[in-house]
């Protein structure tokens, strides 16, 4: 098995001199290829702060983070740019764009790319959709879908690009039971039919059974793995 | 493709944003069309005011020209010795030499019995000096005594003097003096005269009895075919006295227009009344692409955080530009077309639709834009991917 990210020794604060906010305290973590991993833990552990960091959103300074076999720490802009194209994200508001349809959210991902033709990107979209149960509101905008499907859209916009990671933030919070339920269960299949890996934060525990493993985070300590 | 997708998908996303808020969308094309409006307007009447400032001297016929050197336009004229024209004659390549009389006179409405001055223009009959049809054909009756010829694109307040000459009405008043119009002839209004009328040289001294012949206020040099105007003109310069002009036919339009664009404000005004439509144009520009990247704001950090570069969004932020440059110049021109048909038929000013001003105007919409997006791009700074989470 291939380690997708290798994470030793992180640390990291927020702020500088004696504001300074260690928020990251010597984290050490791996995980492998198609790996399901939630993050739980009480707010403001750094579970957030963690998740941008592997995304490479934020830059960290102390210690190894390896992510697709690039290394973040001390890294520039167009490194992290390029692991970011094999990135889904996943945020906890769906943050689609409202004036495009479900369908054109959805092959933002694949324009990026721009290896294929204007028909292959929306039959991928479309393909991608009816397996998020959306075939039927393929051709809507933001505002008339519901939480539930405007979370699966995301679902479906980070899995078009085919991508090796996987990273979510609380993607249930904003969503009730039933449909944060189905979500990630459907992420969940998804994602293991094509080997991606899965790093899920949330503090919603109905969840916890989908992952292969949970890591507990407290005070920017990993307290069990 | 690639070089196409470079600048097709930001551009396309630019006008699927654009067209998602219609409400938005018509604010921002409504400013760029004021913006259109207010500089073709400027641009019109500046133009306009040239080109008619230019009307008179226009329809002269002849190589060169005197004027005194404290004439600043043909409208306000100082006086010189006759003499001092006919001296020119004594050159091998002058064949006629013709004062022109020129005063500002207020002639009387037959209808309405009102006074508005205009132009009186006074000449030999027999010189031709303008190059008008409707004067020249008139050659005969105009030698007669009391006799003027009227520019039928005088202001209406003068009156409907065709109807009035059709129904034989032809006596009026200029400078309490009265006059038989014999005829029409077309020059055209300026912003000095409101209108024109020609008359001969010795009814011009019955007009204004205090004018004499020897006191002249322009020259018309007629030379012989094939000498070179610019030659003739330069020894003519050093024979003539110093308070004379001298200028050739294009040199006399080009004075006339100055006088307008540099010694008068008016070339001032309409410059300084383009730069605030572009100035007020660019405002409300930037207002709208500022405010529409940071309602968009966290979809484009979105963007980022799925690994789109910074430089997308500047191309999408300029496209935004170019279409509202496009959407608002379009109706700001047809807006245009039909105020300078207005000006036109109710101003009675020459306000032609040229394609270099359309082009002008567009370029000028089009770097209005453009410079009101180069100061929107700050604000992209704000769209941070790690706040998305
Ligand atoms: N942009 C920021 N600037 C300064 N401090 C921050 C910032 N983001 C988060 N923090 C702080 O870092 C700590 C961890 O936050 P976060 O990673 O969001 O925790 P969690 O996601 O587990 O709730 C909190 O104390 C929070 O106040
Ligand atoms: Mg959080």
């Amino acid at each position: 098995m291939s380690t997708v990210i290798d994470v030793e020794h992180l640390d990291f604060s927020f702020g500088s001199g004696v504001l300074t906010q260690p928020v990251l305290k010597d984290i050490t973590l791996s995980i492998q290829k198609g790996e399901i991993v939630l993050i739980t833990g009480p707010s403001g552990s750094g579970k957030t702060t963690f998740l941008t960091i592997i995304g490479g959103l934020r830059q960290a300074f102390h210690g190894s983070v390896r992510v697709l076999d690039q290394q973040f720490i001390n890294s520039s802009e167009p490194v992290k740019v390029k692991v970011r194209q094999q990135i889904g994200y996943i945020f906890q508001q769906h943050n689609l764009l409202k004036s495009l349809t479900a369908l054109q959210n959805v092959s933002m991902t694949l324009e990026m790319g721009n290896t294929l033709t204007e028909q292959q990107r929306r039959d991928r979209s479309a393909e991608i959709l009816i397996a998020v149960g959306l075939g039927d509101r393929l051709d809507y905008k933001p505002g008339q879908l519901s939480g539930g499907q405007l979370q699966r859209v995301s679902i479906a916009r980070a899995l078009v690009g085919q991508p090796k990671i996987i990273l979510a933030d609380e993607p249930t919070a904003s969503l009730d039971k039933q449909s944060g339920y189905e979500a990630v269960s459907l992420l969940k299949r998804l994602a293991k039919e094509s080997q991606t890996t899965i790093l899920l934060v949330t503090h919603d525990y109905r969840i916890l059974d989908i992952a292969d493993r949970v890591v507990e985070l407290e005070d920017g300590v990993i307290k069990k793995i | 493709m690639n070089k196409l997708a470079w600048f097709y998908f930001p551009a396309r996303l630019a006008w699927r944003q654009l067209i998602f808020d219609r409400s938005k969308l018509v604010a921002a094309i409504c400013g760029v069309l004021f913006a259109c409006v207010l500089v073709f307007m400027q641009l019109g009447f500046k133009d306009s005011l040239y080109a008619s400032a230019a009307s008179a001297p226009v329809k002269l016929n002849g190589d060169l020209f005197l004027m005194h050197k404290q004439s600043e336009a043909m409208w306000r004229p100082i006086q010189f010795k006759r003499s001092e024209l006919m001296r020119v004659l004594g050159n091998p390549a002058v064949a006629e030499a013709y004062p022109l009389y020129l005063g500002l006179a207020p002639f009387k409405n037959i209808q309405t019995q009102v006074k508005r001055t205009l132009m009186v223009y006074g000449f030999d009959p027999d010189s031709q000096i303008f190059n008008v049809d409707e004067i020249k054909s008139k050659q005969i009756d105009l030698r007669l005594k009391d006799t003027v010829l009227f520019d039928e694109y005088s202001r209406p307040e003068f009156g409907p003097v065709r109807q009035l000459l059709e129904a034989d009405q032809n006596v009026t008043e200029i400078n309490d003096y009265k006059v038989n119009i014999v005829g029409l002839f077309r020059m055209g209004v300026s912003f000095a005269a409101d209108g024109n009328v020609i008359t001969s040289d010795l009814n011009f001294m019955r007009i204004f009895p205090r004018r004499n012949h020897g006191d002249i206020d322009m020259g018309v040099i007629k030379l012989y075919p094939g000498a070179s105007a610019k030659q003739v003109e330069a020894e003519l310069k050093s024979q003539l006295n110093e308070f004379i002009n001298i200028f050739t036919y294009e040199e006399l339009l080009k004075y006339e227009k100055d006088y307008w664009a540099n010694t008068a404000p008016i070339g001032f005004i309409f410059g300084f009344g383009t730069v605030m439509g572009w100035v007020v144009g660019l405002v409300i520009v930037y207002q709208i692409l500022f405010t529409d990247i940071a309602n968009h704001r966290n979809e484009f950090a979105t963007l980022k955080a799925m690994g789109y570069e910074h430089s997308y969004f500047i191309r999408l932020v300029f496209a935004s530009a170019f279409f509202l440059a496009v959407l608002g110049f379009i109706p700001g021109y047809l807006l245009s077309v039909g105020l300078y048909h207005l000006a036109e038929s109710q101003m009675y000013m020459p306000m032609p639709m040229l394609l270099s001003k359309i082009i002008t105007v567009f370029m000028f919409i089009l770097s209005m834009c453009v410079m009101a997006g180069l100061l929107a791009i700050r604000k992209l700074k704000d769209a941070n991917p790690a706040d998305m989470f």
